[in-house]
């Protein structure tokens, strides 16, 4: 394992992180400020992942996909937040589970029923098929563009919630949503909104990753799971929490695949070492989440609360 | 019998008598596929109700434990791959592993509440996945067949028959167990510990120690039916243990009525029954099904056994004994 | 007796055989129809209703109800409905069988209700060995068949130094298995990757850091478009000779585009080998559901016309299927060219190489020889069959 192949894996960890912070970001606002626990949230970054290579495949600007793709999530998502979500606000977690469980199946059927159970492949677009030289490897391009994406959203994040009104409402709500009501701010509205950007962002990582990986139905799941170990290392409702956690994942999950299986072939036969590796480097990551919450239940970069 | 129980012991006893009848009838209809059928949901409605010992009883949204099931159906596996069929040791190793793994789970686990715990019983369930997937000579993702099926003397657990009639023999002892264990002083004390877990410290009952408790016989009942699902399909699979199967569980304990008697069996009937009407008719039939679950949500966690059991009650006036006993 | 009594005899026993002869054929059609894999399922499940609509909707000359059936690629699933399909509906044989772990999770009930199973997309190894059934055909291949071709293939060409890549399931086991027995250059490293994985880009990064002459994969259905396109978009199509079984083929190609060219692959069939037969399966195909046959869809076609000739033979005696199966074997006339059962059931065929290459603005694949002939697995000695 040379120096410049770790810094490769990195890389590739990095961005697999900056996906999984994409969908973290808006999961942990809505998990911290409204307390509800949203398992649909994959089956947004679905629907975004199918807007964006529908436009794509009809139009062929991949621009105008992303901003169906978060579109596309955004509709759907103030959908359910006004039928369904809303309702559910103040009852029981095991309410939120229930709900949105039942979501998942709906909306992974009804993905199949529309477009069929073959995946869609899109194409990366012309612009950003090409390589990157890094030292002697060639790194594509286009991951690069997904980190870049993601910092963007990193720091824009950032700055709504600490350099604006409305991110001082945010956070306000976070530490104190009945006392925030009181002040006069209507929390319904600012709660939807909330959802709103978090499917949104859900949606844009939707449209990044279907270059990727194959939009299918039932994409969403297995993301899904990552990205709630995510927010509960980090902190649930803290935004920078989701970030550092998002990478911490991304890291670990991905180097894990590639060394673990390197070790193990020290003291076992080359197959089961393959098939192990990756297995265990998966359970890693669920090993650290157990690891936080029994050590420091509230996440390793909490959102501060007064 | 009405007066500790209400209303809620007929249900059981009719549910229990129309699935011993089950093979009766599938035998003259010359359909023994319903045996098979109705023994996956007699499997299903025990783990239910271990989990509904844990849910409805101690309150604890556990969303992991498809991972029971799952090592009790390796427990089968595991020795059978080895040429030990012993159903014994079968039957040890599952409540063993099981009841081990659920302490150490429930002892970190508990340690959290609310979101956290969910959470947490869930990464358990994904690493207990990601475990069995990894050993490649068990089959990892493959599955592994159960070369040898539970045999008890002459009595083996592979073929339909006996396994039908352990399973209900089985969850009939398990609904009685739980009938008696809610009005028992470690099940009042576990449901009071759900409702204000304060309050029951300051009695002076531990209230995490009795849920610790509760998780532990939970997990080894859960455990129990995951060896009667191994028997039945001659395999154990780490998809068992997928966190869909868990989320499964939780549905059907709620739609059958969290928290009472007959709301696991009956909840693992409608749901898997409703699964195979609906498929007979569509193979879409989650689009369907999926918003049934999010209505069941909204309406209100009754379920079907709790609105049964209001149904007579909202014909007579309240009185106190009737809503202490309604409200669960 | 008297007339009358002939008369009677002679109108009931009319009536018992023509009862007999008119009840209806049921076949249970079970493959992946939803998930990354649904490509293969259904380009299966077309194959096998293009020969059945071709034989009139009859098999064996009777009516034929086939039950569609999704196992969603897990083996419990596949075992449910291998269960209901004999206990329930009663079906007189059972068809496609999905992939290799599904497979091998329903041996046990098959095996044990003696119910005829065609395996239309797998020939695990054992299967075709000591766990080999009278019951249980494969008319696609025994999974080591296509990448032996592909190793001798490349052992042929004077290949050094080969990285191999398969997921880590039963069938890529038996793909990398079946490859290191023909090739006997060195293998730089063997990677097994989970089941359905989308993401390569760690594993890619290691096989550049290897720099092998050559790669080896076996990734069937969405893994095989996946990794495909990320390796290309990491740079390497054209620069690093991929070869592969299962990876590049009729499904993948539409998705694949400009990105697979230059790919070899080995196969026992692909829609431009030249037989008769083949041909028109070819031109009946792409005229019924506007796309080019792959492999998995000739095996399936294949399936139904050993089924309609084996249930000849067997002439409504559901005891004489298995072996009226066995004997069509050998004589129906199979698109991919010569063709029979070997000893263990599994097919004894060639196994011929292809190369996608740009054509007009199109990629197409191209035969560019046959590494195996006539070529039965290696695990027959192993199965006590007669």
């Amino acid at each position: 394992m040379s120096a410049s192949l770790l810094f490769v894996q990195l890389l590739n960890g990095l961005q697999y992180g900056v996906l999984l912070f994409l969908l973290a970001a808006g999961l942990t606002l809505v998990f911290g400020i409204m307390s509800f626990v949203n398992l649909a949230h994959g089956s947004l970054y679905m629907v975004g992942a199918y807007a964006a290579a529908l436009a794509y495949g009809a139009t062929g600007s991949f621009a105008l996909a992303v901003l169906a793709a978060m579109g596309a999530a955004l509709v759907v998502g103030l959908l359910l937040e006004v039928t369904i979500v809303s309702r559910l606000y103040r009852r029981d977690h095991l309410d939120h589970v229930l709900a949105t469980f039942g979501l998942v199946m709906f909306f992974n059927e009804l993905v199949r029923l529309v477009w069929g159970p073959q995946p869609l492949f899109v194409q990366v677009p012309e612009v950003l098929a090409g390589t990157v030289q890094v030292f002697s490897f060639s790194y594509p391009s286009y991951r690069f563009a997904i980190i870049a994406v993601g910092l963007l959203v990193a720091v824009g994040s950032y700055w709504l919630i600490h350099k604006t009104r409305v991110g001082m409402l945010i956070r306000a709500g976070a530490q104190n949503p009945q006392l925030v009501g009181a002040l006069g701010v209507n929390i319904g509205l600012l709660n939807a909104m909330l959802f709103g950007v978090g499917v949104m962002l859900a949606g844009l990582a939707g449209a990044m990753a279907g270059p990727l990986l194959s939009v299918q139905s039932g994409m969403g799941e297995p993301v899904l799971i990552t990205t709630l170990v995510v927010i509960v290392i980090g902190g649930i409702g803290s935004v920078n929490g989701a970030l550092y956690a998002a990478l911490i994942v991304g890291v670990v999950d991905t180097l894990g695949r590639v060394l673990l299986p390197l070790v193990m072939r020290q003291v076992a036969e080359r197959s089961v070492a393959d098939a192990a590796g990756p297995a265990l480097a998966s359970m890693l990551v669920y090993l650290l989440m157990a690891l936080v919450l029994a050590l420091r239940p509230q996440g390793l970069f909490p959102a501060r609360r007064g | 019998m009405s007066s500790r129980f209400g209303s809620s012991a007929v249900l059981p006893v009719l549910l229990l008598a129309g699935f011993a009848a089950v093979p009766f009838v599938a035998t003259a209809l010359e359909q023994p596929f319903w045996i098979s059928f109705f023994a996956r949901i007699l499997i299903y409605a025990i783990a239910a109700s271990a989990l509904n010992l844990a849910l409805g009883y101690g309150g604890l949204v556990s969303f992991g434990h498809a991972l029971f099931m799952g090592l009790g159906s390796y427990a089968v596996a595991l020795p059978a791959f080895h040429g030990m069929a012993n159903g014994w040791v079968h039957l040890a190793l599952c409540v063993g592993a099981s009841a081990l793994i659920a302490l150490a789970v429930g002892a970190i686990s508990l340690r959290t509440s609310g979101m956290a715990f969910i959470m947490i019983t869930l990464a358990f369930a994904q690493m207990g996945y990601f475990a069995l997937v990894s050993l490649k000579q068990y089959g990892g993702d493959d599955g592994l067949p159960v070369a040898a099926t539970s045999k008890f003397g002459g009595f083996d657990l592979g073929s339909t028959l006996p396994l039908y009639a352990t399973a209900l023999v089985v969850l009939a002892l398990v609904t009685w167990w739980m009938a008696k264990l809610r009005v028992a002083p470690f099940g009042m004390a576990l449901r009071g510990a759900r409702q204000n877990a304060r309050r029951i410290n300051a009695i002076g009952l531990e209230a995490r120690r009795l849920q610790l408790v509760a998780f532990v016989i939970s997990g080894a009942i859960c455990g129990v039916s995951g060896m009667l699902l191994a028997n039945l399909n001659a395999f154990a699979s780490p998809s068992s243990l997928a966190w869909t199967v868990s989320g499964e569980l939780i549905v059907m304990v709620v739609l059958g009525g969290i928290g009472t008697v007959a709301g696991p069996i009956v909840g693992a009937l409608v749901f898997l029954g409703l699964e195979e009407v609906l498929k007979g008719m569509t193979e879409h039939w989650m689009v369907i099904f999926g918003p049934l679950i999010v209505l069941m949500a909204l309406v209100g966690r009754r379920g079907i056994v709790g609105m049964l059991d209001l149904w007579p009650k909202a014909r007579r006036p309240a009185t106190p004994a009737a809503v202490a006993e309604g409200g669960v | 007796m008297n007339r009358n009594t002939l008369r009677a005899t002679a109108l009931a026993a009319m009536l018992t055989t023509s009862a007999f002869a008119s009840q209806a054929t049921t076949i249970g059609f079970m493959a992946p129809l939803s998930g990354p894999q649904a490509l293969v399922g259904q380009d299966q499940y077309d194959g096998f209703m293009l020969a059945v609509e071709q034989l009139g909707g009859k098999l064996g000359g009777q009516a034929t109800t086939i039950l569609k059936e999704d196992d969603q690629l897990k083996p419990e699933v596949g075992q449910q409905i291998v269960r209901k399909l004999i206990d329930k509906d009663k079906v007189d044989a059972i068809v496609g069988l999905s992939f290799s772990n599904v497979l091998m999770g329903s041996l046990p009930r098959l095996a044990e209700s003696g119910v005829v199973a065609i395996a239309t997309n797998a020939g695990p190894s054992p299967i075709a060995g000591a766990q080999c059934k009278a019951n249980v055909f494969s008319t696609a291949w025994q999974n080591d068949g296509a990448a032996e071709a592909m190793g001798k293939f490349a052992q042929d060409r004077g290949i050094k130094r080969v990285y191999l890549m398969a997921p880590n399931y039963q069938a890529g086991k038996d793909m990398l298995a079946g490859f290191k027995r023909f090739y006997k250059g060195e293998v730089v490293d063997e990677t097994y990757t989970q089941v359905n994985q989308p993401d390569y880009s760690a594993e890619i990064a290691q096989l550049q850091a290897a720099k092998p002459d050559a790669v080896f994969v076996f990734y069937p259905g969405g893994m095989g478009i996946n990794f495909v396109k990320q390796m290309s978009q990491a740079g390497l199509s054209g620069k690093l000779p991929l070869y592969s079984v299962f990876t590049v083929d009729g499904t993948t190609l539409p998705s694949l585009g400009e990105t697979a060219a230059g790919a070899i692959g080995a196969a026992m069939y692909d829609a431009s080998l030249d037989t008769p037969e083949n041909r028109k399966f070819v031109a009946a195909f792409e005229a019924k559901y506007k796309r080019t046959p792959s492999l998995y869809a000739a095996a399936a076609y294949d399936a139904a016309n050993v089924l309609d000739l084996g249930l000849r033979k067997a002439a409504g005696d559901p005891k004489r299927l298995a072996a009226g199966v066995k004997a069509a074997g050998g004589e129906f006339k199979s698109v991919r060219g010569p063709f029979q059962f070997g000893k263990n059931n599994m097919p004894e065929q060639n196994y011929y190489a292809f190369e996608t290459v740009r054509a007009g603005g199109k990629v197409v694949t191209k035969q560019i020889g046959t590494p195996l002939a006539a070529h039965a697995d290696s695990y027959a000695a192993l199965c006590k069959l007669p």
